[in-house]
């Protein structure tokens, strides 16, 4: 059971790492490349030497493009695969693709969406050097609560479900996580490293580019893992109207 | 039981997985995708298991667009 989920999990992000793939290499590059045309003319403006490409614009923008996505999304298969394995039967009675889809939706929001509220993601050129350790930690921590309070808010809904039914237990589930996240978001120190002439437009379309790329990423996993699924889950066919 | 509800459907109640049988799956791929989405995501950044910045360098574009801080 497990081996067949994950295999289909797995499968699933490779095909999701594919078509993000062609998102990213066709609406996410230009801004890239927009932003480091903007790093070389304010280096050369300064009167700095141009710093020497240890792996070339081409390679960056293709291989090293893919693999980076191609590996996040196999990564991020597989951990699905198993989110779906402990979830499924155990959100009220959603149906294998029903239930890929509340993971895929929840899984795009609390993993990516609400961190990138707080720590939008930036082109190159945008982040102090110095700075890259309290970044790194802050953002992580920021994925782990955000996860975390998810993973909670959907174990507060189950425990409301019998009290509240479906709908309301799910109401106070998601306000429960709004509150915690934005309180969070308070909390968590402000990054404000955006230089003052980076063209505004290429940051928006980066950041656009960006969680495109994601929502491809994560709906494609959901889709297609729930499709590949269905049909080899073991249900109890019982009648309609009786007890669970 | 309401007799609205008509007896002769039959509705698929989904069958849980055991958590037990999840749970050693769960440690492997979790560690394993842990590392995997470390070397795409911060390798040669905060921290640097391989020396110089090849790693960093390679996969630069993917990192920036997947949302990771850089640089």
């Amino acid at each position: 059971m497990m081996r067949m989920l994950l295999v289909r999990g797995m499968f699933a992000g490779l095909v999701a790492g594919v078509l993000a793939l062609v998102f990213a290499r066709v609406i996410g590059e230009p801004s890239v490349g927009a932003a480091i045309d903007f790093e070389s003319a304010e280096a050369t403006a300064a009167g700095e030497p141009p710093e020497p490409e240890l792996v070339s614009r081409a390679v960056q923008s293709t291989l090293g493009l893919a693999t980076g996505v191609l590996v996040y999304a196999v990564a991020f298969g597989g951990l699905f695969a198993l989110a779906f394995a402990v979830a499924y039967g155990r959100i009220g009675r959603l149906d294998a693709r029903a239930t890929a889809l509340v993971l895929g939706v929840g899984g795009y929001l609390s993993a990516f969406v609400v961190p990138f509220l707080k720590y939008p993601a930036n082109p190159p050129s945008i982040g102090n050097a110095d700075t890259i350790d309290e970044r790194t930690v802050t953002y992580f921590l920021m994925v782990a609560v955000s996860v975390g309070c998810a993973i909670a808010a959907a174990c507060l809904g189950r425990r409301l479900m019998s009290r509240l039914g479906a709908w309301n237990a799910t109401l106070v589930a998601v306000l429960a996580f709004v509150v915690a996240l934005s309180v969070a978001g308070l909390l968590f120190p402000a990054v404000d490293e955006v230089p003052k002439e980076f063209p505004a437009d290429v940051l928006w379309s980066f950041r656009v580019a960006s969680l495109g790329t994601q929502l491809i990423m994560w709906t494609t996993i959901a889709l297609l893992f729930g499709v590949l699924v269905r049909r080899r889950l073991p249900a109890d066919r019982q009648l309609a109207g009786q007890p669970g | 039981m309401s007799v609205a509800s008509s007896a002769s459907v039959a509705v698929p109640i989904p069958v849980r997985i055991p958590l037990r049988e999840v749970l050693p799956w769960a440690v492997f791929i979790g560690v394993l995708a842990m590392v995997l989405l470390y070397f795409v995501g911060a390798e040669q950044g905060a921290t640097s298991l391989i020396s110089g910045h090849y790693v960093h360098e390679f996969v630069h574009d993917g990192r920036h667009l997947l949302g990771f801080p850089c640089h």
